[in-house]
């Protein structure tokens, strides 16, 4: 297996849409490969983490190693390299696709191409793959697939005449689609003399190996003992072990240019084998690297707090877990009146921020508590210095600030016409400025606004599927800073300022920002003893108010029959409840509180 | 010798009242010999377990026990009195729903030595009685009231509600009027709890019925408590009054967390560091009896800590509080050495108030007491 000619080879991944089969397709790919028999395969097995099969999406990317025997009579290795479907991870998608020399675009049979299709589709390009279209999904009745066809013919400009029709969920037609790969997808070239040139594509870190670094070797050759050296750092480390990933990690010898396999060489932390990277052979390097490294920056920022009687020291430990497999998390201690000791973390975008929330709460069972998230502003006093703002606490006083920036991203919304007033209305609602708007064909439209970070990051991307009962799509990536008149809103309960609440918006909308935080704030904070007053404010000038009012009764009237066991339990319950709450005062918030910033409910 | 309390429970009625999730079995008459033999079969069981015990009160409760055949209440205290040491009890109550009475029955009642009855009558409001499911009328009440009386019973409760739908502050203080008129001797006031599996419940999540907002529902209890107090009844208990010397004997041993057993399907018991309960439907407990076992379908082993959190939280439920000195004695701790800081913040927050002898609720504690009790629980 391990000699198998370059020629034979094929590297590929699978691009799509969300939804639109992509996980399921390579399932069934897996297992008319016979590599697991279908008892063994768990729906979905490149999806491993719960959270991703649960969600129905991809995060963390990973590959897998087919044999197929083509009509050819040929023996062929197909290297599936599965990439994560969301915006968030744009940069871990290209650099996946540059591991491959072609992609299998999945379409679905009745929704057509999506602003995700369209945007993996061009970071394929980007990277010259040959793309093979598949449609999915023929099995619905709503399936139109010669008219998805045309549209991939119109929109991306691509031959999809031979596009196999398939069911991936029913196992239909599977075979068209190995055929495709191997027939139109080209072979790797190969040149095993060279010295070693081998692309990370993605790292994780295993508590006994240390990190396990997936790569695709371009030029030479990697094995045990070697010595290597990552070409963005100059760290250099031995290989321990080289092998390729079939249902598990499989040791071999080495691995040639054309391959694609994992790489072991005792690294301790995933920040040295970043994705993107290129390793070379430290006694003999390459002269360039590969192109397209670069350090990924986190664009979200928020706070993330222990919840009341969470240990700060668990939330770092579990923090650190998370990064040591996760290179583009990043957080740094900080502290909140409100909410004593936690960090401020940064996240490539709100899903990755949701996702990484989730993970505390599910793998390491934290009861944990995340502020508003906020972008970075850039901020210039009048002093003249220059700040860098993710926390909207540390933002100077207004006579202090003498103006400010918050970044901007293009954004591409893709929408059935019928929904062009609705995207319009919600665009200009967020401060939208439109570019310009292109027919796809006659009932379908790619609009193009540059809308500001901070808007796109409060339920936008909710919004907008509402308000076009799920048909848009959307995709972005940051143009630029832009000046702006932004203002600090800052949340009191019961009199007290509560940072971890305060949020940076723009001028215009602070009124309605205000009074729809308190409205939620209301609904969220149960009654106490008294009453508590909640009150927006810009500076000392307070804009909207809301009350809770007094808690009257909370009293079990009645002992049943000596039965003090069951009011244990209600007493309990509600002790329970309490846990899940943050002491800010003499009040006691709930967790969801804090994220009430984060909703607009429109 | 130590003190028990024995709880009986018959779980037959003549119907579910509207509220009611208490384990009762309406009209199921088929069924009653065969349950009582079977009681009396568990009383066997605790014979040798409870011989160390003298019995202070018994308290028969249900369902309504009033509903089934009185002789059947008969062969049940016989029981008692001839298996277990009745010598010293004080206190022998019964539960009765007015429409379920007549003169022989209670006069029955006398002579096997019931000494207490507790009258489920709610509401002198006829409609309000009938719109909660209840069987009776204020007619039917006061006639059996009168042969209760005439029969000598010195010791009588009357169960009432506040809070039910539709009810406003004056229905509640002209029940309350009538029922002082009358000069029953303990009151039970309670405030109604929607209990997730009744037909009520299910009512009023469909928006069918209305329930008095929470200002309102507490002018009940609070206006309902000053006219209590105004007309020589102690407010002993955060639903109960009596006149003096007229306490519910039985009742107060929950509140002190003194030894009770419970006998019959779904009955309670707390004796030796253990709360235990029964099956609550007739094919396990009948299963287990058959072969000679304590019914048994769950326990809570109570270790000191939730032991003093339980006499505190109990406890708390009397006007008078507990006093740190009985603390003291039971568990050779200070109280505020445990429980200093919640102790404190709720003086402060107002809900507790403590001098050096005793620890209560203030008024506003009343109302409120989960607050504190969720503080006091380990």
């Amino acid at each position: 297996m391990q000699n198998m000619k370059s020629k034979n080879i094929r590297n590929f991944s699978i691009i799509a849409h969300i939804d639109h089969g992509k996980s399921t397709l390579a399932d069934r790919l897996i297992e008319k490969t016979g590599l697991l028999t279908s008892r063994e395969m768990h729906s979905q097995v490149l999806d491993s983490m719960d959270l991703e099969r649960e969600r129905g999406i991809t995060i963390k990317l990973k590959n897998v190693r087919l044999n197929y025997k083509a009509k050819d009579g040929e023996e062929y290795v197909l290297n599936l390299i599965d990439t994560p479907g969301h915006v968030d991870f744009n940069y871990e998608v290209s650099r996946s696709l540059a591991a491959c020399e072609g992609a299998l675009l999945v379409v679905d049979a009745s929704q057509g191409v999506e602003a995700q299709t369209l945007a993996n589709v061009y970071l394929a390009l980007e990277q010259d793959l040959e793309i093979v279209p598949i449609i999915n999904k023929v099995d619905l009745p709503s399936a139109r697939p010669e008219e998805v066809k045309q549209e991939i013919e119109d929109i991306i400009g691509i031959d999809a005449s031979q596009a196999p029709l398939v069911s991936a969920k029913k196992g239909l037609n599977i075979e068209a689609v190995f055929e495709e790969l191997v027939n139109k997808i080209p072979a790797p070239k190969s040149d095993d003399k060279a010295p070693l040139k081998a692309l990370i594509f993605d790292s994780y870190y295993d508590s006994y190996k240390g990190v396990v670094s997936y790569i695709r070797v371009f030029e030479g050759t990697i094995k045990p003992n070697m010595e290597i050296k990552m070409m963005s750092s100059n760290k250099h480390f031995e290989v321990t072990e080289v092998g390729i990933t079939t249902n598990k990690q499989i040791p071999v010898k080495q691995l040639n240019s054309g391959d694609v396999g994992y790489v072991v060489a005792s690294i301790k932390n995933v920040k040295d084998a970043r994705v993107g990277d290129t390793i070379t052979d430290y006694n003999n390097p390459t002269e360039t690297p590969l192109p397209g490294y670069k350090k990924v920056i986190p664009m979200v920022y928020c706070g993330i707090y222990p919840a009341e009687g969470e240990d700060f020291n668990t939330v770092r430990d579990a923090l650190e877990k998370l990064q040591v497999n996760d290179a583009s998390l990043v957080f740094e201690p900080e502290t909140s009146v409100a909410l004593g000791f936690g960090f401020r973390c940064g996240f490539l975008g709100l899903l990755h921020m949701e996702i990484i929330q989730e993970r505390l709460e599910r793998e390491f069972d934290l009861n944990i508590i995340t502020t508003a998230p906020s972008v970075i502003y850039n901020v210039k006093t009048s002093e003249g210095k220059i700040l860098s703002i993710q926390n909207p606490t540390n933002l100077p006083d207004q006579s202090e600030i003498e103006y400010m920036e918050e970044p901007i991203v293009s954004t591409s919304i893709m929408t059935p016409t019928d929904y062009v007033g609705a995207v319009m209305e919600l665009c200009q609602g967020r401060r939208g400025v439109f570019k310009n708007m292109e027919y796809l064909e006659e009932t379908r439209v790619t609009m193009y606004y540059e809308l500001p970070l901070n808007e796109v990051i409060y339920d936008f991307f909710d919004a907008l599927k509402s308000k076009t009962r799920g048909f848009a799509s959307l995709d972005y990536e940051l143009k630029g800073y832009k000046e702006s008149e932004l203002v600090r809103l800052d949340v009191l309960i019961n009199g007290e300022l509560v940072d971890a609440l305060s949020i940076i918006v723009h001028k215009d909308k602070a009124y309605e920002r205000g009074r729809k935080v308190v409205e939620k704030l209301k609904e969220e904070i149960p009654r106490h003893q008294f009453a508590i007053p909640i009150q927006a404010a810009i500076g000392s000038k307070i804009i909207a108010r809301e009350t809770v009012k007094a808690l009257r009764k909370d009293v079990l009237a009645k002992c049943y029959g000596g039965d003090i066991s069951r009011k244990k339990k209600l007493l309990e319950k509600q002790k329970e409840g309490k846990k899940r709450m943050r002491q800010i005062g003499s009040i006691e918030v709930p967790q969801q509180a804090f994220l009430a910033v984060l909703k607009y409910d429109e | 010798m130590k003190k028990l309390g024995i709880y009986i429970h018959i779980p037959f009625c003549s119907n579910k009242c509207y509220y009611c999730d208490f384990v009762s079995f309406p009209k199921f008459n088929s069924e009653m010999d065969k349950y009582i033999d079977y009681l009396l079969l568990e009383m066997e069981i605790y014979k040798k377990l409870l011989d160390e015990y003298t019995i202070k009160t018994i308290f028969i409760g249900g369902g309504t026990p009033s509903y089934i055949d009185e002789q059947i209440i008969v062969k049940i205290l016989e029981y008692i009195y001839k298996n277990f040491d009745a010598k010293k009890v004080e206190e022998i109550t019964i539960e009765a729903n007015p429409e379920t009475l007549n003169e022989d029955k209670i006069n029955l009642y006398k002579q096997i030595g019931i000494n207490r009855i507790s009258i489920g009558v709610q509401s002198l409001s006829d409609k309000l009685l009938n719109a909660v499911g209840r069987r009776h009328t204020t007619k039917d009440f006061l006639k059996s009231y009168d042969l209760i009386r005439k029969a000598e019973f010195d010791n009588v409760n009357i169960d009432l509600m506040f809070g039910l739908p539709n009810q406003t502050v004056d229905d509640c203080i002209e029940t309350l009027e009538e029922v002082i008129k009358l000069d029953v001797d303990h009151i039970s006031y309670y405030s109604l709890i929607l209990e997730e599996k009744t037909l009520m419940n299910r009512w009023y999540n469909k928006g069918k019925i209305v329930l008095p907002d929470e200002d309102i529902e507490r002018q009940m209890y609070h206006n309902g408590i000053n006219l209590l107090k105004s007309n020589g009844y102690k407010h002993y208990e955060i639903s109960n009054f009596a006149k003096e010397g007229f306490e519910c004997k039985h009742n107060l041993l929950y509140w002190q967390i003194e030894p009770y057993v419970g006998f019959g399907i779904s009955a309670h018991s707390n004796l030796n560091n253990k709360r235990f309960w029964n099956y609550k439907n007739f094919k396990d407990y009948y299963n287990m009896l058959d072969k000679r076992l304590a019914p048994v379908c769950g326990e809570e082993k109570i270790d000191k800590k939730m032991e003093m959190a339980e006499y505190l939280i109990m406890g708390l439920r009397l006007i008078d509080g507990i006093n740190k000195d009985e603390f003291r004695n039971r568990f050779n701790q200070n109280v505020e050495d445990i429980y200093y800081d919640t102790l404190i913040k709720h003086q402060e927050g107002g809900l507790l108030s403590i001098d050096d002898e005793r620890i209560n609720f203030t008024a506003k504690g009343l109302d409120l007491s989960n607050i504190v009790y969720v503080d006091l629980l380990p």
